[in-house]
């Protein structure tokens, strides 16, 4: 069959499972856009800016477990897709980005929107294509939606040249792929596997860390199995949020900087930390050489690079996180712990979560509150700050793969479009984008977007006025110097939000918090709440970077007790 | 557990078979740079194998780098085999060209230390001539600088080529599934 390479595109993504695209037109990328009507079964969601379709493609892969798409076009649509690659590449998301590129002759020559995309993207995708040949296309994209799905997931990026596009070639679609250079693991080692059953036998005080890995591979009722068996307790960071239960009594929280002060203690404590699908990050640990002193550990995790890069483990195991936990748990035996699970109960009651300021409306209430009225089953997206800390300790999540946040990359401004891919992902889920009043300025845009799809997006901003995590790493660690975090320009984003026809509210009383969720819910598409909270709240605890736990700061009467941090 | 990194700080040549495509020593190099592992030499070259070629890296760093290097190289997908080779299981070779100003007076003495160092003389011009030296870096660093008070013009070296002795292509095969573990992260505000 002969093909236009445009032709060829369409074919590719429908034959990759692909029913939606986000992304925004422009010459070298146009043969593609209008081929497009011959294709219904693509449906494209038009955005304002480049970059909130790689943000919706991310929220949509990570809400729905398939790989998300964005279509740009050269030069600067391109480049605007520089910030959602990067946060894809933290964070272990399948993308593909199909991006226009200059006719072939006329690159290297600074022709009009040319921009070397694969070389800017290199170190931010898990591998980009150039394609300089109209017949190479279905290899490519085979391939390329291959390596963002398989083994540890990530974008991919495909750059296509307008006469690339326009030529015809013959279309043949490969059956398989052919990429000797690329067999992620997936088994993990039986022997390996035998020592960490041995190693989970001898301990007296294990914990569970789960991470990102554990929910990209499923393995939610294999990490309940062995953590119920054995008594192990269980930390989630950051990313593994959800991938047990956050209501069941083995489950802890979150580790780490922003974590519960409990967990960091029992990571102290710990005499077996078992990582899994996750990489011991800096915001995890602290200052390494203080991290898990007591403790040996076991890391399964499917990139071998991650296996050893941050701490000495005891037992390496790469491999699938599900494949991994499921033969790991037909070897570890029954038992009980009672005294591992009453010191850390004690420890959960010598530091309770800080909950707030009596001054005005407590953030954190506003989460707990979005918690209670959506059974902890919403699918919540965030930006990254403060909101996105009181989000991560105060909403508890009952299923795995519903919390949406840019972990790694920490990208302001991804709740917004994130949310709005997650929407398109799951139709029938409420979705709660928890929004900063910064981060949602910067993406704002695709609140048109939204309109033009009656996307049910319901938007908490907790609106501080400010910058609200620099504020406090401010007041924290710079004597209060409050330089360029505060705004004194905000928009009235109910006023915003009405100019584009979606129902908003202020709310500035806690006793107002839980009927404007209940009312937002129940609006048949997008929403907006504008929370005027509480300025001068910090997040708490808040372990200083490159500290360990020993300097956590658990509350503001615990600021004072540190003054010599600053 | 924690960051006992080993002070093992040495040279390592690790070799790699990677697709003969473009882009792909920029994708090799920017690993190198982003993540700050230093190398002190690099040579490439078209292998045995059609659309394959041989990379030779020297890494200079401790146990943990190399382990790091080796599975780095593994996550580019254009990377096919990486092997560590050890001193004693592979020979190690460079070879320099080095122009040296020479006259009527200077040759002779010239062509002398060239015999003695197994190098040959390839080029003679009417005031320069080039010597080709082939051998390890000691070797040729030693040529050089006895070169060096006839008036060394210019020198180009190829970098570190290895391979593994015996009839195995690429000896052991790096997979190293072992834990190491990291120096302190640079503190991130
Ligand atoms: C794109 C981007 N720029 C800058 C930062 C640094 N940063 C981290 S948190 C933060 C403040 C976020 O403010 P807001 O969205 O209002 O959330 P808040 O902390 O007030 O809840 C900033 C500027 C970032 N993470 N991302
Ligand atoms: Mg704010």
């Amino acid at each position: 069959m002969q093909l236009t390479g445009a032709q060829m595109v369409c074919e590719c993504l429908i034959r990759e499972g692909v029913d939606l695209l986000f992304g925004l037109p422009g010459g070298a990328i146009l043969p593609l856009y209008q081929t497009l009507p011959e294709y219904p079964k693509l449906r494209h969601v038009l955005v304002r800016h480049e970059q909130n379709a790689g943000h919706a493609a991310d929220g949509y892969a990570r809400a729905s477990g398939k790989v998300g798409v964005a279509v740009a076009t050269s030069g600067p649509g391109a480049t605007n897709l520089v910030t959602p690659l990067a946060t894809a590449m933290m964070d272990s998301t399948p993308i593909v980005a199909v991006t226009g590129q200059v006719p072939r002759a006329a690159i290297g020559r600074d022709a009009f929107q040319e921009t070397d995309t694969t070389g800017i993207t290199m170190p931010i995708t898990k591998h980009n294509y150039l394609v300089m040949d109209t017949k190479d296309i279905p290899r490519v994209m085979k391939e390329a939606f291959h390596i963002a799905r398989t083994g540890r997931p990530g974008p991919a990026l495909v750059d296509l040249p307008r006469d690339v596009l326009t030529e015809t070639a013959e279309f043949d679609y490969p059956e398989h792929v052919n990429l000797p250079s690329y067999k992620p693991t997936l088994e993990g080692h039986g022997q390996m596997i035998k020592r960490a059953a041995q190693l989970i036998r001898e301990s007296e005080r294990p914990l569970l860390l789960l991470g990102h890995g554990a929910l990209i591979s499923g393995a939610f009722d294999e990490a309940r199995e062995i953590a119920e068996r054995a008594q192990i307790p269980v930390i989630t960071t950051l990313l593994g949020i959800g991938a047990f239960p956050g209501d069941h009594v083995l489950s802890l929280g979150m580790p780490g900087m922003h974590g519960q002060a409990h967990n960091n203690w029992a990571i102290d404590r710990a005499d077996l930390i078992i990582g899994v699908g996750m990489r011991f990050d800096d915001r995890v640990t602290g200052r390494l050489s203080a991290f898990a002193p007591n403790a040996r550990v076991i890391h399964v995790d499917i990139d071998p690079a991650e296996v050893g890069k941050n701490v000495r483990v005891t037992v390496p195991i790469v491999g699938d996180a599900k494949r991994v936990l499921h033969a790991l748990a037909m070897q570890v035996d029954k038992v009980s712990r009672p005294d591992w699970i009453a010191e850390i109960d004690a420890l959960r009651d010598e530091h309770p979560l800080y909950p707030g300021g009596s001054g005005g409306l407590r953030p954190q209430r506003v989460i707990q509150e979005i918690c209670e009225a959506t059974d902890g089953r919403a699918i919540v997206v965030t930006g990254v700050g403060q909101h996105q800390m009181w989000a991560a300790q105060r909403y508890v999540f009952k299923e795995p793969d519903l919390w949406i946040t840019s972990g790694g990359l920490g990208t302001m401004g991804f709740e917004v479009p994130a949310a709005m891919g997650a929407a398109f992902a799951q139709p029938n889920r409420p979705v709660w984008s928890i929004a900063g009043d910064g981060g949602f300025q910067m993406t704002m845009s695709e609140l048109a977007t939204i309109v033009e799809h009656n996307t049910p997006v319901k938007f908490a901003i907790l609106n501080n006025g400010n910058l609200g995590l620099v504020r406090q790493l401010q007041d924290l660690f710079y004597g209060g110097g409050r330089v360029a975090s505060g705004y004194t320009g905000n928009p009235d984003f109910v006023k915003l939000a009405e100019a584009y026809g979606i129902w908003a509210r202020r709310v500035t009383e806690e006793s107002e918090v839980r009927a404007a969720i209940e009312e937002a819910a129940a609006v048949d598409g997008p929403a907006l709440i504008d929370f005027r909270v509480e300025p001068e709240e910090n997040v708490y605890p808040h372990v200083p970077a490159g500290e360990s736990v020993f300097e956590t700061i658990e509350s503001p009467a615990g600021r004072e007790a540190l003054a010599w941090l600053t | 557990m924690v960051d006992v990194t080993l002070n093992t700080e040495r040279v390592h040549t690790i070799t790699a078979l990677v697709n003969d495509k473009p882009g792909v020593l920029a994708r090799i190099a920017g690993m190198f740079s982003r993540r700050g592992f230093n190398i002190s030499s690099l040579a490439v070259g078209v292998s045995e194998t059609p659309g394959l070629s041989r990379m030779t890296f020297v890494v200079e760093g401790d146990e943990w780098v190399v382990e790091q290097v080796v599975k780095q190289l593994y996550k580019l997908i254009d990377v096919v085999r990486v092997t560590n080779l050890s001193a004693e299981s592979a020979v190690m070779r460079e070879m320099a060209l080095v122009k040296v100003r020479s006259n009527a007076d200077t040759r002779a003495e010239i062509m002398q230390l060239v015999d003695i160092f197994r190098a040959a003389i390839v080029d003679v011009g009417k005031d320069a001539v080039i010597v080709e030296i082939t051998g390890n870096e000691e070797k040729v660093a030693a040529m050089i600088k006895l070169l060096q008070p006839f008036g060394v013009r210019e020198t180009m070296r190829t970098g570190r080529l290895a391979m593994t002795r015996g009839a195995a292509s690429g000896a052991r095969r790096e997979r190293a599934h072992t834990g190491g573990s990291a120096p302190d992260a640079e503190v991130v505000p």
